[in-house]
């Protein structure tokens, strides 16, 4: 017998409207945003009907930054103030930049801070502001196409970003003011482009050579769920660098001195990458230069000699393949498809080293500077709520181990690399001081022991620990990472059960702080009204909460909440629905946390009622067999 | 606050507590769980809710993780019945096994110098996994009695696949160098 579902009246679960979610892929030399519609996923064009969006920003003295093809036309003219491939400063220090040697002709800004600011005539900018930039942009672009405000976007990373890069690029997004929705690896969304979870189950290797980053990554698809086994690349490796290797080439040839020029430098760097993608279809390809010092040189270069230029720079790349095959524990015939992404996967010679690797031709019919922004498309249709008939959940894995720094600057590694994320894992620390109130814990992600080989992320001061003697402390710190990659660190003396505060001080990243600050300015700089937003966010969150509250009371209030229960749960949901429509952002703030802490043991019964649900329907399933 | 969350890892999805168990059942309903507490099933919930769904979703992580690895799993279990196995006030380990790891740890250290490396460092390779299938077979056996002597040696059973599974990635990464 079917039971029609009666719902008291203004308690009806709303009429579900869709939620405008877009997919961004955040590129090192263009980016894109796409979105699904009638069950299609399809990327955006601006107004001149282009869909790639260089990921250049020029910076103006006093006019709005300018994104795209006007400042990538800019960039030989305007080298200083005009910002290309700022992927690969993304969660970066100073040094790292300095590492990166010639690839950025710009000024760098020395600051008190281990992030680099570059200098423009707007003034100094970050790496995470220049990414906001382009993300605006995109954010635009999509509002003016589809004609409604964004809901939330999934912004694809490469596999292979540490922590400190995944922050960097979420941090981009809040100061655009993007809702993110998840941060999505790259080669997973190539996979849910080409469709691959449609079939019944399968390992899949997806090779991802970009502007600046490679990734590769091997994926397991079974029962719907698409499981990251293991991930691994190089986060600085990329196209550019075989722009860099046939620029160093033509100079060789030519007898150019390198080049305090930036001008020369820049139209090398483009006359090598288009040397580099004629030869993807030509054999070979001829072109004349304009010598600094007067004069033409006529140049050419065919296809195999190309060939041996780049061979060592895409060999590269296989060793990762043969490290992540191994932590995956299979071999390359267990593979049942190759996935290539990534405009650098264009060239004859890469195709030719994949395919030699895996023994098979690779899937290569969606255009691979548009599928990862595709996937990212479809998963985040998937995550509003729009699609209920694709059922696929993505497990995704930490590419590098967590750990912190311990006596003689060793790393003791707390979450090992390719753990499924979300994590968390508990440690127990004492204090070795009599009185001690503070204790201070550096973060490292990377494989090696010594605090030295790996990357430093933050240093976590813990405090307000109750004074005790030396070594009765019983600190016990719980290191969580998200479904974004994303770490935060919690800590309690067990014994007094005192919560210690933790203040953040990331390596090369933004406090929330500055986070904060950047967020005030880019509004006021866009005219906007920073009370009128914030109001306005208030509001967002405010109906989230209601609309989700009022679905999961109709779904589960009459089963799982006694009737007094029930009562207090509704009257709090009038109250926030009340406040919500005045002026007041702290208030409705105020009334989302009350409502919260209201539905916490409600909450708790609906997960553990889906827990037993899952596993009943499992039950029945071994009763077949 | 939540119950599920105080639950053991076995209780948590559904199977008896039991050293041996069925790994495609346990993976088939660690992916039911994941689809039904994934934070990405939460996206448009309640702030509450979406807290909740991240650590839960982290637990049934670290169980199925420790659920699967006979290791882990024997440590773990021995932990549920209140035995530490890496207690510092009992390290003691039986000398004739000492003297087996020095054997095992001298041949791997001769493997580089020797002839043939690629053939002596895959013969090792088995015989430190046959080493460790017998005692996760003896493991089996005295995790399934319930008196202090046959958890004593469980626990000698599991602090030497400690030694053997730290040996085993020595053996794996040599095993990687040679190619």
């Amino acid at each position: 017998m079917v039971l029609l579902q009666i719902s008291e009246p203004g308690l009806s679960s709303a009429p579900h409207q869709r939620r405008l979610a877009v997919g961004i892929d955040l590129g090192t030399t263009h980016s894109l945003v796409a979105t699904v519609r009638s069950g299609v996923a399809e990327t955006l064009a601006d107004a001149q009907g282009q869909h790639l969006l260089p990921s250049v920003v020029r910076y103006q003295a006093d006019a709005q930054p300018v994104v795209g093809h006007a400042a990538a036309e800019m960039l030989q003219q305007d080298p200083l103030n005009t910002v290309s491939s700022v992927k690969r400063l993304m969660g970066r220090g100073v040094e790292d930049v300095k590492g990166l040697g010639d690839v950025l002709p710009y000024k760098f800004e020395q600051t008190q801070s281990d992030m680099p600011r570059i200098k423009t005539v707007a003034g100094s900018v970050s790496p995470v502001e220049i990414s906001a930039d382009i993300l605006r942009n995109l954010k635009q672009r999509a509002e003016q196409s589809l004609g409604d405000e964004l809901n939330g976007a999934v912004i694809t990373v490469p596999a292979y970003f540490d922590e400190a890069q995944r922050q960097a690029t979420k941090d981009a997004a809040r100061i655009a003011g993007i809702n993110v929705l998840r941060l999505l690896s790259e080669p997973t969304a190539a996979a849910i482009a080409y469709g691959l979870d449609q079939n019944p189950e399968g390992v899949y290797a997806i090779y991802d050579l970009g502007g600046g980053t490679f990734d590769i990554s091997i994926l397991r698809l079974h029962q719907g769920v698409f499981e990251v086994l293991a991930t691994g690349g190089d986060s600085a490796l990329g196209g550019d660098d075989l722009d860099h290797v046939i620029a160093e080439w033509i100079m060789l040839q030519d007898g150019i001195e390198l080049a305090q020029d930036l001008c020369l430098q820049r139209r090398l760097l483009k006359l090598a990458r288009d040397i580099k993608e004629t030869l993807s279809h030509a054999d070979s390809t001829e072109w004349t230069l304009e010598r600094p010092q007067g004069g033409e040189w006529r140049g050419s270069l065919d296809r195999e000699t190309l060939g041996e230029l780049i061979a060592p720079v895409i060999k590269k790349t296989m060793l990762p393949c043969r490290r992540t095959l191994r932590d995956a524990g299979l071999n390359a015939s267990d593979i049942q498809g190759v996935v290539l992404v990534g405009g650098s996967t264009r060239i004859p010679l890469v195709r030719r080293m994949v395919s030699d690797f895996f023994g098979q031709s690779p899937l290569d019919d969606i255009d691979p500077d548009k599928v990862v922004a595709m996937g990212a498309a479809l998963q985040a249709d998937i995550l509003a709520g729009n699609q209920s008939g694709r059922d696929l959940l993505l497990l995704d894995v930490i590419p590098l181990s967590l750990g912190i720094e311990i006596m003689g600057g060793m790393v003791e590694k707390i979450i090992p690399r390719n753990s499924t994320i979300p994590t968390s894992r508990a440690q127990t620390f004492t204090t070795f001081k009599d009185g001690q109130i503070a204790l201070s814990l550096h973060v490292l992600q990377g494989e090696r022991e010594l605090v030295s080989d790996c990357r430093s992320l933050a240093h976590f001061e813990l405090r307000g620990i109750p004074p005790m003697v030396a070594g009765a402390a019983r600190i016990q710190v719980t290191f969580q990472v998200d479904a974004d990659g994303l770490l935060a660190v919690k800590a309690r003396e067990e014994a007094s059960g005192v919560e210690s505060k933790v203040e953040v001080k990331p390596s090369y990243g933004l406090s929330d702080q500055e986070v904060e600050t950047m967020l005030r300015d880019a509004i006021e700089h866009a005219g906007d009204d920073v009370a009128a937003r914030n109001l306005r966010e208030q509001r967002v969150d405010a109906d989230r909460s209601i609309e989700a509250l009022r679905s999961a009371l109709a779904q589960d209030g009459e089963d799982l909440l006694e009737l007094a229960e029930r009562e207090q749960i509704e009257t709090r949901v009038q109250e926030l629905v009340t406040l919500r429509d005045g002026e007041d952002p702290l208030a409705i703030k105020r009334a989302i946390g009350v409502l919260n802490d209201a539905t916490q043991e409600f909450a708790a019964r609906r997960m553990d009622a889906g827990i037993h649900q899952a596993l009943a329907g499992h039950r029945i399933d071994e009763f077949k067999d | 606050m939540q119950a599920d969350l105080g639950k053991n890892y076995f209780e948590l999805f559904e199977i008896p507590v039991d050293f041996q168990l069925d790994l495609s059942n346990l993976s088939s309903r660690y992916r039911e769980l994941q689809r039904r507490i994934h934070p990405d099933r939460f996206v448009n919930a309640t702030n509450q809710e979406r807290r909740l769904s991240m650590q839960m979703a982290a637990l049934v992580n670290e169980a199925f993780q420790t659920l699967k690895d006979p290791l882990e799993r024997g440590r773990y279990m021995l932990g549920l019945r209140g035995v530490d196995v890496n207690a510092e006030t009992d390290t003691t380990m039986d000398p004739e096994f000492l003297m087996e790891q020095m054997v095992l740890r001298e041949a791997l250290s001769a493997v580089r110098g020797s002839d043939e490396p690629g053939e002596r460092v895959t013969a090792l390779a088995h015989d430190v996994a046959s080493r460790l299938d017998k005692n996760i077979a003896f493991l089996k056996v005295s995790l399934g009695q319930d008196s202090d002597g046959s958890l004593k040696r469980a626990r000698t059973l599991v602090r030497e696949m400690q030694f053997l599974s730290k040996l085993q990635l020595e053996v794996e990464a040599l095993e990687e160098e040679l190619g």
